[in-house]
Formats: structure tokens, sequence, C-alpha cells
């Protein structure tokens, strides 16, 4: 594997493909690579589009209230925000949560992560791998014995069934309103399914969306709605009562938690017999897609979760730790409370530090917003035609760990956990690997497969098939809890402000479905002094930093052939196997940032 | 263009009997509370209609509301998308990007003018010319005043283009506002929640393909079919506001036996919306039945309108019509019926917030 390469090392001569807005993402993203003669990418820029100041917002209010705030952060990470917001504030009052509470949080955090990672894999992923122009040619006959060959479990494999859904496509398209559908790269001839992989993928497609929206019940159930369900600082406002008066209108019952079940094993059966298949199916019809890896192959970072000893990290199913400089056989400890670890840089965000050099702790974070363009931009402050990206070039920060980029996100969770021997992972990434091999009569090793375009959207499926798993056994250990008699779920002991500090802070961490996500805040006088989050995209997304180091995305999109520049199918393929949230990624504070923000109405 | 199919050949070509499709019908007309009459219009409808463009634009927001609306159950998103209306730019969902993407942006536009509705999530911010949301290089809000100009109708999805929403609350840091401010010269349909009901928005939607026209607004242009009562009208936890049973403290015995939450700070009072009539997630709960209480997140401003729980203030335990009417003439001097009823409650909110700045002024009120 190819060691890390600096900004100065990149070569920005060739050809510039721009691409704005990039779609099938969260928020607002542009990218520019340049690409060689013979049409591979030499250079890459990845630019955040959009900035919203929530954390400045939250200065001065109830930080019993924050979770609310931060939650809108993001509406398909939905709840991720709010969870950690609530265990920041807990953490800086030093509250703890019953264990029915902690359980219901599991539940609801792994419900999120298997709704939303099925909806990245077909609805914001699979059109860069699939082409459902080309589904009108397969014949369902033969779709149909593909579809057993490939998830002989799976029910729905009829010719008839194919037969329908392409009759439905061929009249959607003969209709000439293509919809989403329209102006994609469909004649390009970087997509590589045959038909009937192709419409039994769009049968997928339509399924997904049907079974994403009933697998998100169980946030109702717990939280009252989806997106967006409520939290609590302290526990969770689900009351339970199975057996009592009023049991049937009370938010957790027999009948509710009886749902939940039902919704687990639903979710189950769809990744097991869909999602896992197609992700394999798809990764053998691609086996020349092993690049794309970028930081992958040497600095991750996890801050853990699924911890099954509420208090204990060392418990977590999926563990923290971070690998740097390639060296997979040394797992580092991590620590979001050390001021010599996690920092955020600006030399190429749109923000001003007194001293750019130097990188803040979240605790100590500054964000005075600073929008201005390189000398080198094409187009003008307001019709960027080419960014420069020399100079400052996006609304995201670049935070670093011990000052290496970092990247984060299922397969960073994936590597961290199989390099710190968690068995089910290993299990799990060794069985897909040998799958691999033997489909494509490859015999690739664990490192180029795992760190890699298809590496990285395997560790999604495989992430959302334990979840799904594991879900059942939250459920029978909230059930057991009851049975042993405590129905707690809320811990009100310093639910009034009167019995806080005069100051604290406290940090909350989580592994959202995009990654390691953090958030930092400072209490004083019952009211948020300070608020930082960092997030997923922030690290991702990041930018170049003073000394030149490039993030994530741009290092993935590096050495990556295409084969029409104008068609950018590789970039997105790259950019979506991360899963990119850029809502979450800019919207950072500083606790003096407000005054220096002109208001000018247009 | 008569290669272009309606939604009834589209089911019909899918194998659905023609008594399936009425009975579908029906249920459409059920689910936007209509009587079974209109379930003939909506077939005449369906028979003969082309699928509507769809232009989505994203502004500055959180994506939660599309993410509502892929959850939609009846009709399903899928039903919508492909047979419905025709989604001809959406950036969460469509298969192009960049140029691409412009480019079916602006052949939708110009194919369709003056045919085509417009549905925006999230809101322009105003400060730093615009940079603070760049889409294709350039301001947000310039694409938003673009397609505006061609469209037939305007849907505001979301507290963020209905109000401003989160990233407007105080100090509104990007100047973000709600997406009237920008488009002045057009009938703008506000669909306020944070996000709105999934339900709802195909309802709105629904309603527009099936009747031709945009459904009846009130006086803060919300659809009066989901935006006319409390959620405390119609709560299921009513009948203990009515007898003063309530939860104390979270987690407590009343808590478990379902009692209200107004106490612990429910806005359901003063919230118009229909959580707990449609409900969420094709009626599985709502946020008070799950034990919380409503945040009010279909309000304009409810973000800076004191704690999530901060109990509400002028509310009285019995006869809150009453007072309400009171609190509402007096305060926005508006005597009738329907209209007054409403505005009173907007007005409870707007006096309950001057209350909280200015104990005096209040009293004068």
């Amino acid at each position: 594997m190819s060691s890390i390469l600096n900004a100065s090392q990149l070569d920005a001569s060739g050809r510039r493909i721009v691409v704005d807005p990039v779609t099938r993402i969260e928020g607002h993203m542009r990218c520019e690579v340049n690409v060689d003669e013979q049409n591979v990418i030499r250079n890459a820029v990845s630019t955040g589009t959009m900035w919203r100041g929530l954390e400045v917002i939250l200065k001065g209010r109830d930080p019993r209230d924050a979770w609310a705030f931060v939650e809108r952060i993001c509406g398909v990470c939905t709840g991720t925000h709010a969870l950690t917001s609530v265990r920041a504030v807990e953490d800086a009052l030093g509250i703890d949560i019953p264990y029915n509470a902690h359980l219901i949080r599991d539940l609801m955090d792994k419900t999120l992560q298997v709704q939303d990672h099925i909806v990245h894999f077909y609805h914001l992923h699979a059109l860069d791998w699939v082409n459902p122009v080309n589904a009108l040619k397969a014949d369902p006959r033969k779709a149909s014995e593909l579809q057993k060959l490939v998830s002989p479990s799976n029910p729905k494999s009829s010719p008839g069934y194919f037969s329908d859904l392409q009759n439905r496509l061929k009249k959607f398209v003969s209709g000439g309103q293509l919809g989403i559908f329209a102006n994609g790269y469909w004649e390009n001839p970087a997509y590589k399914l045959s038909p009937e992989a192709d419409l039994m993928a769009v049968a997928h497609y339509l399924e997904a969306l049907d079974i994403q929206k009933d697998i998100v019940k169980i946030h109702t159930i717990f939280g009252g709605k989806n997106p967006h369900p409520n939290y609590l600082v302290g526990g969770v406002a689900c009351a339970i009562n199975l057996n009592d008066t009023g049991s049937a209108g009370a938010p957790v019952n027999m009948t509710s938690l009886n749902f939940v079940l039902q919704r687990i094993k639903e979710a189950q059966v769809f990744v097991d017999q869909v999602y896992i298949p197609d992700v394999l199916a798809i990764a053998g019809a691609y086996k020349d897609w092993l690049h794309g890896g970028g930081l992958a192959s040497q600095n991750l970072l996890s801050f853990g979760t699924y911890t099954q000893v509420p208090g204990d990290k060392s418990t977590d199913l999926l563990p923290a730790g971070a690998i740097v400089n390639g060296n997979w056989d040394e797992v580092l400890p991590v620590d979001v409370r050390d001021p010599e670890q996690i920092q955020e840089f600006v030399s190429h965000s749109w923000y001003r530090y007194a001293d750019e050099t130097q990188g803040l702790h979240p605790w100590d974070g500054v964000t005075e917003p600073h929008f201005e363009l390189g000398a080198n931009t094409l187009g003008s402050r307001t019709n960027i035609e080419q960014i420069d990206e020399g100079h400052k070039y996006s609304w995201i920060k670049a935070p670093r760990w011990r000052g290496h980029a970092m990247e984060v996100g299922p397969l960073a969770r994936y590597i961290v956990a199989y390099c710190s021997g968690r068995e089910y992972v290993q299990e799990q990434v060794d069985r897909s690997l040998s799958a691999f091999n033997q489909n494509t009569g490859l015999n690739v090793g664990l490192k180029p497969f795992l760190a890699s375009t298809l590496g990285r959207t395997l560790a999604r499926a495989l992430e959302c098939q334990y979840c799904a798993d594991t879900m059942e056994d939250d459920w029978h250990a909230l059930v057991n809890n009851i049975r042993n008699g405590d129905s707690s779920t809320a811990n009100v002991d310093k639910w009034d402000p009167s019995t806080w500090p005069k100051e604290s802070r406290g940090v909350g961490i989580n592994e959202a479905p995009r990654g390691a996500l953090g958030h930092w805040i400072k209490i004083k006088d019952g009211k948020i002094d300070s608020y930082q989050a960092v997030v997923p995209t922030t690290w991702n997304a990041s930018p170049r930093d003073h000394k030149g180091n490039i993030g994530p995305y741009e290092s993935a999109l590096l050495n990556t052939p295409m084969e029409r520049p104008d068609e950018p199918v590789e970039i997105l393929r790259t950019l979506h196997s991360f899963d990119p949230c850029l809502a979450c990624s800019t919207h950072v504070m500083s606790p003096e940032g407000q005054e220096i923000i002109q208001v000018k109405i247009r | 263009m008569s290669n272009t199919e309606t939604f009834y050949q589209v089911m019909r070509r899918q194998g659905i009997t023609r008594r399936s499709f009425m009975k579908y019908c029906s249920l459409t007309a059920a689910a936007l509370g209509l009587g079974p009459a209109y379930a003939l219009q909506i077939a005449h409808a369906m028979e003969t209609k082309q699928r509507t463009p769809v232009i989505w634009l994203n502004g500055l927001e959180c994506t939660c509301c599309s993410e509502s609306f892929i959850r939609s159950a009846h009709p399903l998103v899928k039903d919508v998308v492909l047979s419905m209306i025709s989604l001809d730019y959406n950036e969460l969902l469509m298969a192009s990007a960049g140029h691409q993407a412009q480019a079916a942006l602006e052949a939708s536009m110009e194919n369709h003018w003056g045919q085509y509705i417009l549905a925006v999530e999230g809101n322009p911010p105003l400060n730093e010319d615009g940079m603070f949301c760049i889409s294709g290089g350039k301001p947000f809000v310039e694409k938003l005043k673009k397609s505006a100009e061609g469209a037939k109708a305007v849907i505001a999805w979301g507290s963020c283009a209905s109000w401003g929403c989160v990233q407007a609350a105080r100090p509104n840091p990007t100047q973000a506002v709600p997406i009237d401010k920008v488009i002045t010269d057009k009938p703008v349909i506000k669909v306020p929640g944070c996000p709105p009901i999934a339900e709802v928005m195909t309802g709105v939607i629904t309603y527009m393909l099936t009747f031709d026209r945009i459904p009846e607004l009130d006086r803060q242009r919300r659809p009066k079919m989901f935006y006319s009562q409390r959620i405390h009208d119609k709560c299921y936890r009513r009948a203990h506001f009515d007898a003063g049973q309530f939860v104390e403290r979270w987690d407590d015995d009343n808590a478990r036996k379902g009692y209200c939450l107004y106490k612990v700070g429910c806005k359901g009072p003063t919230t118009y919306n229909a959580c707990s009539t449609v409900r969420w997630n094709e009626g599985i709960s709502f946020p008070i039945q799950s034990g919380h209480g409503c945040i009010g997140c279909s309000e304009d401003g409810f973000w800076d309108h004191g704690s999530f729980y901060d109990r509400l203030t002028n509310v009285n335990l019995f006869g809150i019509e009453k007072n309400a009417d009171r609190v509402g003439m007096a305060a926005a001097g508006v005597v009738g019926t329907a209209i007054a009823a409403h505005a009173a409650v907007s007005a409870i909110k707007q006096t309950t917030q001057r209350k909280k700045k200015e104990a005096e002024q209040e009293r004068n009120s």
C-alpha cells in the first residue's frame, strides 16, 4: 500500500474536473480533481459548502434543551447528536442513568445504524454501481435464477416478481419523465453489472425503501417520532409499565415491546437475505475496484461504542482506538479529554485563528467565520468556477489526532475492532474476504481488501448485520432487567439546575453511522457557556492543514482512473463510500464568534 | 407528450385491478380526511393526469424533511416517486451530480415552465453574500429565486423553509430567513414541523395533484387540513389534563400511568399540528404517547420560546377556550369565531414571550 501523500506532492497540472453539487449526500459539498493524460486522479479538493452556526445559537441556553438543538445538526443520522449531547451534559453534571435507559438508548442507536446503513447503500450509494436503464434488458427468468443463487433463502425471487418490476420500469422510462434517474451516467462503461443483477438491485432499492420506514418505528415507540425522536437528560422519557394500572397508555408496555422485537427480526431478515448478499455480489462484479482506500490503510480512529457494562469502555462491542502510519499491529488508546490528542486547525478553512499553525482542543475551540478566497480562484466571490486549495477553501475545519488526519466510520470501527481481536468482527470479515476471493478467483489480502472503496461499503453492511443481531440481545436484557424488578428509566436527582455546580464541563462521545462523534460542553451558572462538536464528516471531509496533510476524502480519490472525466461516476463511488454528511460537519462556534458576523440583507 | 402515462395507467400495468385501484382511491380520500364521495374525484384525476414535475431544493437544513418524506406509508414513497410525481430534481435521491444535475434542473424548468411544483427544504442564509450556503459555486438564494420564477406553486417543507427553524434561532448568525422572505410573488404553502409528518407531506402533495389546486390555508399559510387544531385538542392524555392528573417528575408513578405532561413542559396546548391525530410513522405513536412533552416544533420561533421543560403559562386547567379567547381578544383585538380561536393561541404564545422579557408590558396587555 502507498504511504500517505502530502499536498506538496500532488500534481494539479492536469485537467480540472468540478463536481458541484455532489448529490446523494446529506448537505452541500463540492469536489474538484485534476486528472492526468490517462484520466487518473492526481489531485483532489473537498469543499464543505454550508455553515449554520448551531453552536453559536446554543450559548446561554438550558443544557437540558441542547439535545434538541444539536439533533437538528442532521436529520439523516437522526438521534445520534441528541444522544451524544445528553451524554455530554450527564458527564458534566455527574449523572448516572438507569440500566433500562442505557439499553433503550442502545436500541435506538442501533436502530439508526441499521436504517441509516440500509438507506445509504440502496438510496445514496447503489446508483454508483447499479444501472437501472440496463435492467430493462434483463431476462426475468435469469434474474430469478441469479437471485436464488446469491440469496437462496430470499423468497422474493420468482420470475414473475422480476417481470412485473421490469414492466413497471419500462413504462417509467418510456414515459419520458425520468425523474431522479434523469441525466444519469447510464452509457458509461464504468457500470459493470449484468442486466439481471441490475434488475435484482433495482428490486431491492424499492424493497429497501419499504423496510427502512418500518425499522425506524423503534424510534417512534421509544422517542415518539422519526426523524428526530425525543431524548432526555438523565435517562429516557418513555416510562415502563408492563403490568399496572394505565399500562395500555404507557410508552413501554407489553405490546410496544412485542412490536419492537418484531421490527428487529424483520431487520435481521432483510440484512441477511438482501443487503449482505447484494454487497458481496456487487463487490464480485467490481473486483478491480480495490482503489479508493486512501487513509484507510494508514490512519484510523474510533471512539468505541455499544458498552455492555455501563461505565466500562473496555466492554464496548466495537472498541475505541487509533491506528497510525499503517501499523495495524498496534491499536493506540484514545483520550478525548487530553488537549494534546484531538485538535482542530483552520489554515485551509473559512475561519480565523490568532495563530493558524496551532490547533485547538474542542474545549478551547474558537470559531470566527472568515469567508475568503485565494488569489488563484477562478470566477468571483459569489460565482466560484474553480477553488484555490492553496488558500482557505472549505467551511469544514481540519481535525487531527496527535497531528494525523484520520479516517473515521464503519470501516475505521471494523479495522480497529479486527485489530483489537474482536471475534465477531474477525469472523464476519474473514468470511466476506474468502467469499470475495472465491467469487472472483483472486487472492487478495486483508489489508488491500478492507482499505478500499469496496471495503468501506462492505464494512458498513457487516456493521449493519452486527447491530441488527445484537439488538435482539439488548431487547432480552431489557426484558430481563424489568423481570428482575427494575422499571426505572430516568434519574432525576440532578434535574433541577439548583443542584448543579457553578461551573462544570463534560464530553459526550459516540460512534455515529458515519464515524467518531464528540460533543464538548461547558456549563456555567446553569447555562451553556460553550458547546463544540467534532463530527465524523469533519474528520473525513477535512481540508488540508498547515503542514499539507490531506484529509480522507481527498486522499481516497487519488490514483483512481476515470472512464470519462466529464462523468464523475468514480468520484461519486468513493465519496459515497464514506456516506458524506455535510450539515453535520460545518457548524462550529466560538464563545466570542457571534459579534464578528456582519448582517447584510440582500 | 402523448407518450406520458397517467397514474392509473401505471397502476393497471402493474397488474392492479380496477377494483383495487378504487380501493386505493378510497383510502387516499380517507387519509386526506375527505368523504367517500371524493374517492371518485381522486380516481378521475389519477386516470387522466400526467405526472406533475416537482423540483425539490435544499438550503440550510438537516435533511430531516427528505428523510421524513421517504417514510411515507400511504402512499408509499416509491409509488409517489415512480407513479405520482416526476421528481426532476432532488439532491438526496437523484442519480446525477454536478453539471448533469444542474442540467436536469434547467431542463425541467424549461420544459415545464409554469407547470412544476417547487418544494423547498431548508432556507437561504443572507449573510456573507449568501455564501454560507453555496450550490454550484453560487449562493443558494440565487438558485432558489430562479427556480421559483417558473413554479406553479411553492411548498415550504418543514420549519426551516416555513419559519427559519434552528439556524434562525437567536442570534441567527447566518441570517437564515424563511423562503417567503425571498419568494414574494408566489403562493407559498407552509408545511411546518421539524420535520413534518411523512403522511402530512405526501397528503399535501396528493391533494394538490388530485384537485389541481392548493389546499385551503390558514392565516399563517398552513394547510387547514393538518394544522387547524392543537395537539392538545385531540391528545389521548387530554382527559388527565381535564382531571388535573399530571406527571410531576420524569418516571414517577404518574408518568407510568400515562398522565398529562403539561407540568413537565408539554407545548401541546399551543402547538398546531396533526401529531395527536395522524400520529407518526404509520400512526405508531407520537411524542406525548412516548412520554416526552411536545416541544412545539411546528410553531414559528419555537426555539426561542424558553426551555422545552418550562411549564406553559396562561393556560388554565379548566375552561382553556375561554381563557384563550379572552387573552386573544385583548392582545390581538380580534373578535370572531374560528379565526379568533386560532389567533388567540398565537397571541398567548406571543404574550408568554413578552411576559418573559418584559413583565411590565405583559401586565398592561
